[in-house]
C-alpha cells in the first residue's frame, strides 16, 4: 500500500490505514460477507495483526481484556447482523465498565439499508444503548475522519466503546486518503483540570477529618493514576478501599488498604464506610453492589468528596458535598501540590477502631478441610504467581472469591466484568490480555460454568500459542446463583447443578492443550506450580471444589452496608 | 415538578433517536418533545417537556450533556422564560354553531385557518394551560380532530441559548 498521504484508496484499504495510523497492533474479529474487502485490505499488509476468534462475542472480550491490561485500544471486527449482535454482549460488557474499544461491522451495502437484508441488522441502532458513541459511515469521503473521532472519542473523557458501521459499497468506494491529525467537535469537550476552589475546599475537609475515609474505583485504573494515588494515601495516612473494579490502584497488601468494599467487602472496610466523617470518593459511583441502600448509607452524616470525569456520576445515587469534575490524575496532582507540606489530625483512634474490626477476620475459611476449598486455591495462586500474574475472571463466586484472596499490588492486573457482570468474560478476555502483554503471565479464574459459556476460544489459544492458565474451580453448581437460593430461597436449588458436565481434562486436550484434575488440597499447590512452569502452554486446572462453599461477607441485595452476612467459621 | 429542557444538538441522523433512547432506557418522563433546525442548519434545538424530582432533573441535563452529539444542555423553567405551543383544532360548525365557534376562537385569539360547510379548522397559540382552556371552552361533542406541537421554548430578555 502506498504510504504516501493524498493516495487514492478504497474504503477498505482507508479502514485499515487508519488502524495503522492509530499504531493497532492487533485486531480481534471474524470474517464475513459485508467486511471481505476490509479482510482483503488486512491480508495485504502485515502492520496490524487480525487475530480470528471463534465466536464474535469473543472478538469483544479479547479486544476489551487487551484495552483493560494496557493502555492500548482494543480493536475488534466484525461482519454484519449475526456478527453484530454475537458481539454485542462484548460491547455491553466494554460500556459498563468504560473500557475503550473501537468496533469496526460491517453493514449490508447502503442501498440495501431498510430493505430486510441478508445479514442486515441496524447495528447503530441496536447497540446505541451500550456504546460511548457510533457511527454509520455512509459516504467513504467521512471514513477517515470517522475512524479518528472513534478513536479520539473511545479514549478521552470517561472511556468507552465506540462502533463504526460500515456498509460493504463503503469499503469498495474510493477516495483519497489523508488522516486527519486532529480532531475538534464543538459537541465534545471533556475536562481535565477539577475546580481549583473546589480543590482547595476539599482539602480543608480532609485536613479536619477525624474519621477519613479513601474510596476508589475504576476511574482511577482507567485513568492510570494510581501512583498519585498512593502518594496522596501515604502521605494522609487515611485508610484506603478498592471497588472491584478498582482493586489494585491501592496495594492490596499495604497496611492502609482494608481490602474491597461492597457486596462482598471485607467487614472492616464496610464499616469504615459507613462511620468515616469525610469520605474521599475517586472515579467510583457508589453503585449498588458497593453501598448497598442508599438510604441506608445516608443515615450516618458525613461530607463527601467526589472526583470523577463524568458528571452524571456524581449524585447520582448519593448526595455529594464537594464534587469535583475533572481527570483523577490532574486532580490528584493538584491535591498533592496543596496537601504536600500540611498535616492532618490525628486519627489514631480511628486506625484502632479500625484495626478492631480487621480483628475479625472477616475472610477465614477453614484451612484444613478435606476438600478443596475454593479460597485456598486462590491464596496458592498469589503464592505461586508471586502475586505478579495478570488475573482474569468470569463472574460468581469464584471472580468474587479472586478479588478477596489475589491481593492485587498493581493497576491492570486485574481484569473482570463488573458492571455488566458477564459469564464467558475470562477465557477470551485472557487472549486479549495475553496478546497486549506478550511474556507475562496470565491466569483466567473461572468456574464449570462461566468458562463453558466461552469454551471454543480454547481453539484461539491454541491457534496463537496463548499460554494462559486457567483455573477452573469446579464445584458443578453456579455458585453464587446457589448461594443465593440457599440465602433467599429456602435452600430450593432451581437449575442451579449442572448434571453432564464434560470431563475437562479431555475438553482441553481435544482443543489441543494440556488438562489437569486436581482433587485433593495437598494437589493444589504443586500443580499450580507445575502448570505456571509451562510458560508455553496452556494449562486448564480442573479444580474439584466443595460444593457448599459461600462467599463471605455478603450484603443481600437492597441491604445497608453494615448489613452483612458473616460466615460461620467466625 | 414540570421542567423544560432546551438542547441544541448536532443535527445528525440518529441523534433524535439518542435523546428519546436515553429517556426511555433511563425511566425518564417525556411529556412533549419538539425539533427543528436552527437557523444554523447543522444545529436542531429541541425542547423536551418533563416532569421528575430536582435529583431526576439534575441527571436527565447530566446525562443529556453526555451525549456526544448534544452541544448545550439548558433547564428552561430554572429561570423567566417563555413558552408556546401550536394547536390546530377541528371543530363542528354547522350552521347552528357557527357564530359561536367564531365568538370562543376570537376570545382566545385562535384563527380560523379552514373552513368548510361543516367545519372550522382553528390555529391557536399559547401555553399549554391556554390551548387546555380552549379545549375546556368548547362542548366535547364539538371537537372533531386536535393536533398539538408540543411545547417551544425560550428564555427572556438576556437568557441566551446559542454557541
Amino acid at each position: 500500500m502506498d504510504r504516501v498521504k493524498g493516495a487514492t484508496l478504497t474504503g477498505a484499504e482507508i479502514v485499515v490505514r487508519c488502524l495503522q495510523e492509530e499504531g493497532v497492533q492487533h485486531v480481534f474479529g471474524y470474517p464475513g460477507g459485508a467486511v471481505l474487502f476490509i479482510y482483503d485490505a488486512l491480508f495485504k499488509q502485515d502492520k496490524v495483526r487480525h487475530v480470528l476468534v471463534r465466536h464474535e462475542q469473543g472478538a469483544a472480550h479479547a479486544a476489551d481484556g487487551y484495552s483493560r491490561s494496557s493502555n492500548k485500544i482494543g480493536v475488534c471486527l466484525v461482519t454484519s447482523g449475526p456478527g453484530v449482535t454475537n458481539a454485542v454482549t462484548g460491547i455491553a460488557t466494554a460500556y459498563m465498565d468504560s473500557i475503550p474499544m473501537v468496533v469496526i461491522t460491517g453493514q449490508v451495502p447502503t442501498h440495501a439499508i431498510g430493505l430486510d437484508a441478508f445479514q442486515e441488522v441496524d447495528a447503530v441502532g441496536i447497540t446505541r444503548p451500550c456504546v460511548k458513541h457510533n457511527f454509520l459511515v455512509k459516504n467513504v469521503a467521512d471514513l477517515a475522519m470517522t475512524m479518528k473521532k472513534a478513536f479520539y472519542l473511545a479514549r478521552t473523557g470517561r472511556p468507552g466503546p465506540v462502533l463504526v458501521d460500515i456498509p460493504k459499497d463503503v469499503t469498495t468506494q474510493t477516495c483519497e486518503f489523508h488522516y486527519p491529525e486532529t480532531v475538534a467537535m464543538r459537541s465534545y469537550n471533556p475536562v481535565r483540570k477539577g475546580h481549583a476552589g473546589q480543590i482547595k475546599k476539599a482539602a480543608q475537609l480532609l485536613l479536619g477529618a477525624k474519621r477519613p475515609m479513601i474510596y476508589t474505583g475504576g476511574g482511577v485504573v482507567l485513568s492510570d493514576a494510581s501512583s498519585q494515588l498512593k502518594e496522596l494515601v501515604r502521605l494522609l495516612g487515611f485508610p484506603c478501599t478498592n471497588t472491584l473494579m478498582g482493586l489494585g490502584a491501592y496495594p492490596a497488601t499495604d497496611r492502609q488498604f482494608l481490602g474491597m468494599l461492597g457486596m462482598h467487602g471485607t467487614y472492616e472496610a464496610n464499616l469504615a464506610m459507613q462511620n468515616c466523617d469525610v469520605l474521599l470518593a475517586i472515579g467510583a459511583r457508589f453503585d449498588d453492589r458497593v453501598i448497598g441502600d442508599p438510604a441506608h448509607f445516608a443515615q450516618n452524616p458525613r461530607q463527601i468528596i467526589h472526583i470523577d470525569i463524568d458528571p452524571s456520576s456524581i449524585s447520582k445515587r448519593v448526595k455529594v458535598d464537594v464534587p469535583i469534575v475533572g481527570n483523577i490524575p490532574d486532580v490528584l496532582d493538584e491535591f498533592l501540590k496543596i496537601l504536600k507540606d500540611s498535616k492532618p489530625q490525628d486519627i489514631k483512634a480511628w486506625w484502632q477502631q479500625i484495626e478492631e474490626w480487621r480483628a475479625k477476620d472477616c475472610l477465614k475459611y477453614d484451612r484444613h478441610a478435606k476438600i478443596i476449598k475454593p479460597q485456598f486455591v486462590l491464596e496458592k495462586l498469589h503464592e505461586v504467581t508471586r502475586g505478579e500474574a495478570f488475573v482474569t475472571s468470569d463472574v460468581g463466586q469464584h471472580q468474587m472469591w479472586a478479588a478477596q484472596f489475589y491481593k492485587f499490588d498493581r493497576p491492570r492486573r486485574w481484569i473482570n466484568s463488573g458492571g455488566l457482570g458477564t459469564m464467558g468474560f475470562g477465557l477470551p478476555a485472557a487472549m486479549g490480555v495475553q496478546l497486549a502483554n506478550p511474556g507475562a503471565t496470565v491466569a483466567c479464574v473461572t468456574g464449570e460454568s462461566s468458562i463453558m459459556m466461552c469454551l471454543q476460544e480454547l481453539s484461539t489459544c491454541k491457534q496463537y500459542r496463548l499460554p494462559v492458565k486457567i483455573v477452573n474451580l469446579n464445584n458443578k453448581y453456579m455458585g453464587m446463583v446457589r448461594q443465593w437460593q440457599q440465602f433467599f430461597h429456602g435452600n430450593r436449588y432451581a437449575e442451579s447443578y449442572m448434571d453432564a458436565l464434560p470431563d475437562f481434562v479431555k475438553l482441553a486436550e481435544g482443543y489441543g492443550h494440556r488438562g489437569v484434575l486436581i482433587d485433593k488440597p495437598a494437589d493444589v499447590e504443586p500443580a499450580l506450580k507445575e502448570a505456571f512452569g509451562r510458560k508455553n502452554e496452556l494449562v486448564f486446572l480442573d479444580f474439584i471444589t466443595d460444593q457448599t462453599e459461600n462467599v463471605y461477607p455478603m450484603i443481600p441485595g437492597g441491604k445497608g452496608i453494615t448489613e452483612m452476612i458473616l460466615s460461620e467459621d467466625l | 415538578m414540570r421542567h423544560i429542557i432546551s438542547i441544541l444538538v448536532e443535527n445528525e441522523a440518529g441523534a433524535l433517536s439518542r435523546i428519546s433512547g436515553l429517556f426511555s432506557a433511563r425511566g425518564y418522563n417525556i411529556e412533549s418533545l419538539t425539533v427543528a433546525p436552527t437557523e444554523d442548519a447543522s444545529m436542531s434545538r429541541m425542547t423536551i417537556v418533563t416532569t421528575g424530582s430536582e435529583d431526576v432533573i439534575e441527571q436527565i441535563t447530566k446525562q443529556l450533556n453526555k451525549l456526544v452529539e448534544v452541544v448545550e444542555v439548558v433547564d428552561l423553567s430554572e429561570a423567566e422564560h417563555i413558552e408556546r405551543e401550536l394547536m390546530l383544532i377541528k371543530v363542528r360548525a354547522g350552521a347552528k354553531e357557527r357564530e359561536d365557534m367564531k365568538r370562543v376562537a376570537d376570545i382566545f385569539r385562535g384563527r380560523i385557518i379552514d373552513v368548510s360547510d361543516s367545519t372550522y379548522t382553528i390555529e391557536l397559540t399559547g401555553d399549554g394551560a391556554k390551548l387546555d382552556a380552549f379545549i375546556h371552552a368548547l362542548d366535547p361533542g364539538g371537537i372533531i380532530e386536535t393536533v398539538r406541537t408540543g411545547a417551544s421554548g425560550i428564555g427572556r430578555g438576556n437568557r441566551i441559548l446559542k454557541v
